[in-house]
């Protein structure tokens, strides 16, 4: 019955053929994505401080980092990194990371972890810097140290900011993970192009297009809800109705008799 | 040192005019992008602000799916997309021919789509800035609407909208790298063909870096000029 209803809008033999390796191919990209993503957080969070710092020599080597990674394209640094550093087998096996660059996985992992935090240490700089002065002042008044200012006054302040940002560049990021199907990495990008020059189908791309459509909405969605979570402190004065989330409208709609 | 100075030298045996021939087709296929994609991002703002909810719908899927879209994927629907179409038509028309689109006709259409989608919002937003007084006091003075658009509102719109559309002209040029996949000889491919002659991808690779870089640097002084000229009317404050 569903199978007959999947049948008027997509060719249920090719379904058949290659729908789990879809599935794979959306699991490798939201792998690739969210490594990479948590680590270039993690590292353009370092590099937004660094850029901040009074330290002349890190706000340079960081404002250096961020012009040369966000002004070429991800395409020309996932190909320095495979083919680049990849090339040099004999530097690698004397250090003995020879096993790191000799995979095109790791390599695209470390290309877009690169390539994001560059994006994501702006952003964290422009959140930082929203938080007013005074913030800073009046926990230093009450005695705070500098690393429990950050933490606790300063940082959660600038995730409001950054947020949105983030989100966005998530996305982007989900977008430019198609490109690891360059380096013969099959993501959902990868197994579109392989399952194309077997069959010639240009449905498969459609079927591409789609997935990468709901994985963008559902991060969206995401992020709506993080969103509402951060700043629910800010909405206290107003009394607002308690809004059902999405997903119990959804399904409250879906199973109301009439609706 | 001497050995890389002469790989990417002008001379024989360097790539240097390769690489130039290879920057020289990145731009272009840029600029030719540029006004398609600024004048559909324009049309898609005004669809997108317009009282009919058809139009506002319209607008928002369009949008919807060309930023939700990696660029890749839109440039191969695109390409492959057009071809099977275009056959298809020829066939119902009774011709029987294969058809190869060309790779530059693909990169235009489809980074005009991207830049399109992504534009609209910049315009959006810069439409938003101009005060409704405005379009009134233009009428007031009997320009038709135009003489009010190109007089009035044109003016004010640049100086809001250039800061993203910077942006957009940025993300435009880097996105073009992937033309090399459907093999428009770009720096890209210029790059990838070198490497495979000389077997040196570090220093290619990172020459290809910094052409981008150079392109993006030179991108910056264009758009600080235009950005001053878009402003010598207006007094801060």
């Amino acid at each position: 019955m569903l199978r007959d209803l999947l049948g008027l809008v997509i060719n249920l033999d090719l379904l058949d053929r290659y729908g789990w390796r879809f599935l794979d191919g959306v699991v490798v990209t939201a792998q690739l994505v969210t490594i990479s993503f948590i680590l270039g957080g993690v590292l353009g969070l370092l590099l937004g401080l660094a850029r901040l710092s009074e330290n002349l020599a890190l706000r340079w080597f960081s404002g250096a980092y961020i012009y040369f990674f966000r002004g070429s394209p991800l395409l020309a640094q996932l190909f320095l990194l495979y083919y680049g550093l990849g090339s040099l087998r004999g530097f690698w096996t004397d250090v003995g990371l020879w096993w790191f660059f000799r995979e095109a996985w790791y390599c695209a992992l470390l290309a877009f972890t690169l390539n994001t935090a560059a994006y994501q240490a702006e952003i964290f700089r422009g959140g930082i810097q929203a938080v007013p002065r005074g913030q800073r002042e009046a926990a230093a008044a009450l005695g705070m140290h500098n690393a429990i200012i950050f933490a606790k006054v300063v940082f959660p302040q600038a995730m409001i900011v950054a947020l949105r940002p983030l989100g966005n560049e998530l996305i982007l990021m989900v977008k430019a993970s198609a490109i690891a199907s360059l380096v013969t990495i099959y993501d959902l990008m990868g197994v579109t192009k392989l399952a194309f020059s077997r069959s010639y189908n240009f449905e498969l791309y459609l079927w591409a297009a789609v997935l990468y459509l709901i994985i963008v909405e559902c991060i969206r969605r995401l992020w709506a809800v993080l969103e509402r979570r951060l700043t629910r402190h800010l909405k206290m004065g107003e009394s607002q109705p308690v809004q059902a989330g999405w997903l119990s409208r959804m399904t409250k709609s879906a199973l109301k008799p009439n609706a | 040192m001497q050995d890389i100075l002469s790989l990417l030298s002008f001379s024989d045996g360097g790539w240097g005019t390769a690489l130039a021939a290879g920057t020289l087709v990145t731009l272009s296929l840029a600029l030719t992008t540029l006004p398609v994609g600024l004048f559909l991002g324009l049309g898609v703002a005004l669809m997108a602000r317009s009282n009919s909810p058809r139009l506002r719908a319209i607008a928002t899927v369009f949008t919807t799916i060309f930023r939700g879209l990696p660029e890749l994927l839109t440039l191969l629907i695109v390409y492959y997309g057009g071809q099977i179409l275009i056959q298809r038509l020829m066939a119902a028309m009774g011709f029987e021919a294969q058809i190869q689109i060309n790779a530059f006709l693909a990169g235009v259409i489809a980074f005009g789509l991207v830049l399109a989608a992504f534009s609209s919002e910049v315009w959006v937003g810069a439409l938003n800035t101009i005060a409704r007084g405005q379009y009134e006091a233009a009428s007031a003075l009997g320009l038709t609407k135009w003489l009010s658009f190109r007089l009035v509102v044109f003016p004010q719109l640049m100086r809001a909208a250039l800061p993203g559309l910077s942006n957009n002209w940025l993300t435009l040029l880097k996105d073009t790298s992937l033309i090399s996949t459907i093999s428009l000889v770009d720096i890209m491919r210029q790059t990838n063909l070198a490497v495979g002659a000389t077997k040196q991808p570090m220093v290619f690779y990172l020459t290809a870096c910094f052409l981008y870089l150079i392109l993006s640097a030179g991108s910056g002084f264009a758009f600080a000029f235009l950005e001053r000229r878009a402003n010598r009317g207006h007094v801060r404050g």
